[in-house]
């Protein structure tokens, strides 16, 4: 399956910049005195576990989430406490890797310092604490700090982790895409002192010596921005969730280059027809020595000519819907002082994680774990975190966090491949009943901690899944699985919006259920219906594997089917057809 | 407050409509040089002239007629002592007796040597000490400059709580005090225990008795009782408890709190039972069903047996079931019941205990009346058993509500106490009454404990700081209110603690809204297991001592409620450190100033 620039085009619809009275986070970011704000003061007031006024967003910047327990708030509002505020923290990790000596700081301060004990592996490739006490925070940064993790801009208007593909076979080429992933990650990191001298304790910069963001501008980005360094044929970073995709193009076994993928994003708002999921346009390809002179100019001209105004539309994908396909590239063109040169070929076949064993070009065994929603705890008879805790006691390689929630123990030597394997196996890490369904289905955290959720994600699936299977086993479809995933709210980090078929959530118990998504993820699914409950869904899924099973073409796909079989239309250009009846 | 405005506007309506301004000139010039126990004597004078209408005939001299009284004088920390008192000075009354009552604190000791009779009832705290309102008496009177009394006749009532290993000793350093300096018992000192109820009323009888040859007036009309004003007269009382409605129960603690704290609300409907902020409620209540059934059965009655007790002064036969649910104490073990217990069973390791009084007084701490039972076993007869009890007796808490803000509710912060013996939960009498047993629109039997001695200033532009960490946090939350709703300038600073903050931060959403409306000044924090050392109030205190010291400097009240055995001291040294270090005195003045402090009800303390 090639990608390429979309065949059919709609018309531009408005100006280069959008004027206006600017959205308040502009104001925000503003004032912020280059993020700093008054943050430092918010540390000192014991009297709430929170953080007031602009700070509640400004930590973002930084890397954390204010959030609260959202199972006990009603019950704490009664108590007459507040509600149980705590931060979630996510680290910056290009390419999710770290080293087992980070992995065992990790793993003990999680321990020490968090409420939920847990590591928790995310969609873009990192790990992220939950459950921080606002006294114990900049005791987990200083400690992150120790050991060379950072967390600067892995929220809010930024350029987030960075993700590359976690492809194990392609071990010259991953080495070399990871160390661009990397350079991007650090290329676009903020200048300002704010993280340091707020969470490290670092002395304070001269107020007198100008400051200046040279890539971001003092207003940051107009809205989050996100970045992949994918290698085919595993789309596992879901490139068209994403602002910017540099695709590895290589040739005999050396990375030459990568075709440009602009403007791809997922999230939307519920009954707000402007805003929508979309797939990343195809810009053409570039030489890798000209790779950071072309990301700045995509970065700058979305910085320059995103919507301040409507933060709804305020991403890459509205701003190329905006002024057009054609207009966005040869802003990109003039600002890196060349042209794109022609798209080269490339296929996408898969984006799940091969789980197991496999061999590299290097000669090295990688290891990959599957990871139930990505939550790395002892749970009963599943002690996961004891277990990758005494992986990294003895491991020589590093670990490679995988944007399917996944973990891989990478580059390890044939004579140590019985002994990991052993403590995989002992502490549930590896584990043979894992069915294909279960692989290919992945959630958001949502419920009880993301204060944006709408519905259960997170602890929805499990059981989900396990009814899916019975479903499937039930037509006769037991060796097959759908990508199937979850996502609390609109907002996309589950990705369920390049899900063959896809729930967002609406409301308590309430889901929208997408379906056409396809394998590769170059496909975003349509909305079959609305509001379901969970019996709905099941009842719906029970219904469209029954037709599956019995008009399926030989290996047909699910996701593939149910646009053949007219059950859904397909979504070719998301602003003519996403909303379209 | 209601009340106050509705004493303010007697003393306005009724003083100008009595007295003309001539008159009331030359009122104050004859009255001019009395001291104040002269005008308390005068003011008894006039009023008895006003109920018989005509001059009151008087022995000649003043001197015979002081000679002829009858001085109450009483220490109180809770209000107890001050209720006994009065009704002594009643029934002295009602017998001809022409009595004064007096607060030690505003009683000059010297002035014992002109007295003829005195009657202390004097209360003690936990840990021998005086009230607060009676440590300069009591300082005074022990002390080198104490005058010989060979003319006096006195008697002592003690109150006290004989699980303290000090018990009454208060009332015994007076006594023994008194004795020395010559004076004579009318009757021997009679020591109180918590349920002092029947003993108090009988020893009234008698002092009454003896004292109404000698004291008798040939004019009854010459008998009045000279009190205090009391804001909030009120049919209810300890003897006489209103019957309110159980309005809630609600948990304030989060859900991995080591505590169990409730927020009760009260209905008082329209009663008129009026408090202030800072006064106690007194809650009756029930013995829990189960325990009750727990000790019938490991004393092998039935539960029908018949006991008799003496219930409100009278003689009263009910089956032993009724006397454990609802008359005699099985939630708090006195010491007596350990060495009655020891005796009955001959075990010797509780034989050991009630032998030593501090182990006896430990151990009754901790165990209930069903543990003592359960650890030795004997055979007892019923009546034997309800003798050895003492009677129940309401709780005491303090009030968490201002009825500015909630009108006719009362409200009050209870903690659950809760603990383990010999793998059996056990359970403080009122607090699982109130957080567990009773339902919401359920009888509930309460009275007001009026407390003088712990009042917001009557300026409300003076500053106040308050401490009151765990349950100590309740008047506080009354003060905030009272102080609302007064629209009171003066600065408040809290400071609270407890074990941690996300579960233990009782009315954290109020104190939150306080400081946002600007109503709080500072709130400091203390808790005490978020961080490998251990914080405190007291540290929190220290942390901003020159703060603390400014405040005083500028007539801060100084407020402490809660635990009596640790806390409450630790404070009271932090802010003696604080005004030695801060006010460059030595201890001695220091000392010294926070005892001016008290003696100008600047600082004062509601402590248990």
């Amino acid at each position: 399956m090639s990608t390429s620039n979309n065949s059919e085009k709609v018309a531009p619809s408005g100006p280069l910049i959008v004027e206006g009275k600017l959205s308040d986070n502009e104001r925000l970011k503003k004032e912020s005195g280059f993020l700093r704000g008054t943050m430092a003061d918010d540390l000192q007031d014991r009297t709430t576990g929170g953080m007031t006024g602009d700070n509640f967003q400004l930590i973002r910047f930084h890397g954390m989430y204010q959030q609260d327990d959202r199972d006990i708030r009603a019950e704490r509002a009664k108590q007459k406490l507040e509600p149980l505020h705590s931060l979630m923290l996510r680290a910056r990790l290009p390419g999710g890797i770290i080293t087992p000596t980070q992995w065992l700081g990790v793993d003990k301060w999680a321990t020490e310092h968090t409420m939920y004990g847990s590591v928790r592996l995310t969609t873009r490739q990192t790990f992220q604490y939950h459950g921080i006490l606002k006294p114990n925070i900049k005791t987990v940064h200083k400690a992150l700090n120790s050991i060379g993790i950072d967390t600067i801009g892995t929220a809010s208007d930024m350029n987030r982790n960075v993700l590359c593909t976690a492809n194990p076979y392609q071990s010259q080429v991953h080495h070399d895409a990871y160390e661009w992933a990397k350079k991007i990650s650090e290329h676009f990191l903020p200048h300002t002192n704010g993280y340091a001298e707020v969470w490290l304790d670092e002395e304070k910069i001269d107020s007198t010596v100008k400051q200046e963001e040279p890539i971001l501008g003092s207003t940051y980005l107009p809205r989050k921005f996100k970045t992949t360094v994918a290698i085919p044929p595993l789309n596992d970073v879901d490139i068209h969730g994403n602002d910017l995709n540099f695709v590895a193009i290589e040739e005999d076994g050396k990375l030459i280059g990568f075709n440009v993928l602009v403007g791809g994003g997922l999230a939307m708002t519920h009954g707000d027809k402007a805003t929508y999921p979309r797939k990343a346009d195809d810009f053409g390809f570039i030489p890798v020595a000209n790779t950071i002179a072309f990301a700045e100019a995509v970065v700058t001209t979305q910085r320059d000519w995103g919507n301040r105004v409507e933060r709804k539309n305020a991403k890459t994908k509205y701003t190329i819907d905006r002024v057009g396909v054609d207009v966005f590239k040869a802003e990109v063109e003039r600002r890196a002082g060349s042209k794109f040169e022609q798209t080269r070929p490339y296929e996408f076949t898969q984006r799940g994680d091969r789980i197991g064993w496999s061999e590299g070009f290097d000669g090295k065994h990688y290891l990959a774990l599957f990871i139930e929603n990505g939550r790395i705890l002892d749970f009963p008879n599943k002690p996961l975190k004891t277990g990758m805790a005494e992986i990294a006691k003895i491991h020589q390689g590093d670990f490679r966090i995988t944007a399917n929630q996944n973990l891989i123990v990478a580059g390890v030597a044939t004579e140590q491949k019985s002994e990991i394997e052993a403590i995989a196996v002992k502490h549930g890490l590896m584990d043979a009943t894992v069915s294909e369904q279960r692989k290919n289905s992945m959630a958001c955290v949502a419920f009880p901690t993301c204060p944006l959720a709408m519905a259960e994600s997170e602890r929805y699936l499990p059981s989900l899944v396990t009814d899916v299977e019975a479903i499937l086993a039930k037509h006769g479809l037991a060796d097959e699985s759908i990508i199937l995933r979850v996502t609390g709210c609109p907002n996309g980090c589950g990705r369920a919006m390049l899900a063959e078929l896809g729930l967002v959530g609406k409301g308590p118990g309430k889901y929208n259920m997408h379906l056409g998504g396809n394998i590769a993820g170059t496909r975003i699914p349509k909305m079959y219906k609305e509001n379901l409950n969970e019996q709905d869904i099941l009842n719906e899924i029970d219904r469209l594997s029954a037709r599956w099973a019995a008009e399926r073409t030989p290996g047909e796909a699910f996701g593939d089917f149910t646009i053949r079989a007219g059950i859904i239309k397909e979504v070719k250009i998301s602003v003519r057809d996403f909303y379209d009846v | 407050m209601p009340q106050e405005q509705l004493s303010t506007q007697q003393i306005t309506n009724t003083t100008p409509s009595s007295l003309g301004a001539e008159q009331l000139a030359l009122l104050q010039q004859a009255t001019s040089g009395y001291s104040s126990l002269q005008l308390a004597w005068a003011s008894g004078y006039l009023a008895a002239k006003s109920e018989t209408g005509q001059d009151v005939q008087l022995s000649p001299a003043p001197a015979l007629a002081e000679a002829k009284t009858l001085t109450i004088l009483y220490a109180s920390q809770t209000g107890n002592a001050k209720g006994v008192a009065s009704q002594v000075a009643q029934s002295a009354s009602a017998a001809g007796i022409t009595t004064k009552l007096i607060n030690v604190c505003d009683y000059k000791a010297k002035a014992l040597k002109n007295e003829s009779h005195v009657v202390i009832i004097a209360s003690t705290n936990g840990e021998g000490e005086p009230p607060d309102d009676a440590l300069e008496f009591h300082e005074f009177l022990l002390g080198k400059k104490a005058p010989k009394l060979p003319n006096l006749r006195y008697s002592v009532l003690a109150l006290g709580d004989s699980s303290y290993e000090f018990f009454c000793q208060t009332g015994k350093d007076f006594d023994e005090r008194l004795q020395a300096l010559g004076a004579q018992q009318v009757l021997p000192r009679i020591d109180c225990d918590v349920d002092y109820d029947s003993d108090s009323e009988s020893w009234t009888l008698s002092i009454v008795e003896n004292l109404k040859e000698e004291l008798t007036q040939t004019e009854a009309a010459l008998a009045p009782v000279i009190d205090l004003p009391v804001a909030n007269a009120s049919q209810y009382s300890k003897q006489n408890p209103l019957t309110a409605e159980f309005l809630l129960s609600q948990k304030i603690t989060g859900r991995d709190s080591a505590k169990d704290v409730r927020h009760i609300e009260i209905d008082l409907g329209d009663s008129g039972l009026t408090y202030q902020a800072g006064d106690a409620l007194g809650v009756y209540f029930d013995n829990d069903q189960a325990l009750v059934a727990e000790l019938l059965t490991a004393l092998n009655f039935t539960g029908d047996e018949q006991v008799t007790l003496k219930i409100n002064g009278e003689q009263q036969t009910l089956t032993v079931k009724d006397a454990l649910t609802t008359e005699l104490e099985i939630t708090q073990t006195a010491p007596a019941f350990i060495e009655f217990w020891a005796n009955q069973s001959g075990d010797e390791a509780l034989l050991a205990i009630a032998a030593d009084k501090n182990s006896a007084r430990e151990f009754s701490a901790k165990h209930q009346i069903i543990d003592v039972i359960n650890l030795a076993s004997a055979t007892v007869e019923p009546q034997t058993l309800a003798d050895s009890l003492r009677k129940i007796t309401p709780r005491l808490y303090s009030i968490a509500s201002a009825q500015a803000e909630v009108e006719e509710e009362v409200h009050l912060t209870v903690g659950l106490v809760n603990y383990e013996n010999d793998g059996k939960q056990r359970f403080g009498g009122a607090s699982h009454f109130l957080a567990n047993r009773i339902e919401e629109g359920q009888p509930i039997r309460v009275f007001v404990e009026h407390n003088d001695n712990f009042r917001l200033p009557s300026d409300t532009n003076t500053p106040v700081i308050m401490i009151g960490p765990g349950t100590g946090v309740a008047p506080f939350r009354a003060f905030m209110q009272q102080r609302e709703a007064q629209g009171a300038q003066g600065d408040n600073w809290m400071f609270f603690g407890d074990q941690t903050f996300t579960q233990d931060f009782l009315y954290q959403v109020e104190w939150k809204n306080y400081l946002k409306s600007g109503l709080l000044t500072r709130l400091d924090l203390a808790f005490s297991r978020d961080q490998a050392e251990k914080i405190y109030v007291q540290d929190r205190l220290k942390e901003n001592s020159p703060a603390v010291f400014q405040w005083l400097e500028r007539g801060a009240h100084v407020y402490i409620c809660g635990d009596m055995s640790r806390m409450a001291k630790d404070v009271e040294a932090t802010l003696l450190d604080i005004i030695a270090t801060e006010g460059k005195l030595s201890e001695q003045q220091a000392e010294q100033y926070l005892k001016d402090l008290r003696n100008a009800k600047r600082y004062q303390k509601d402590v248990y």
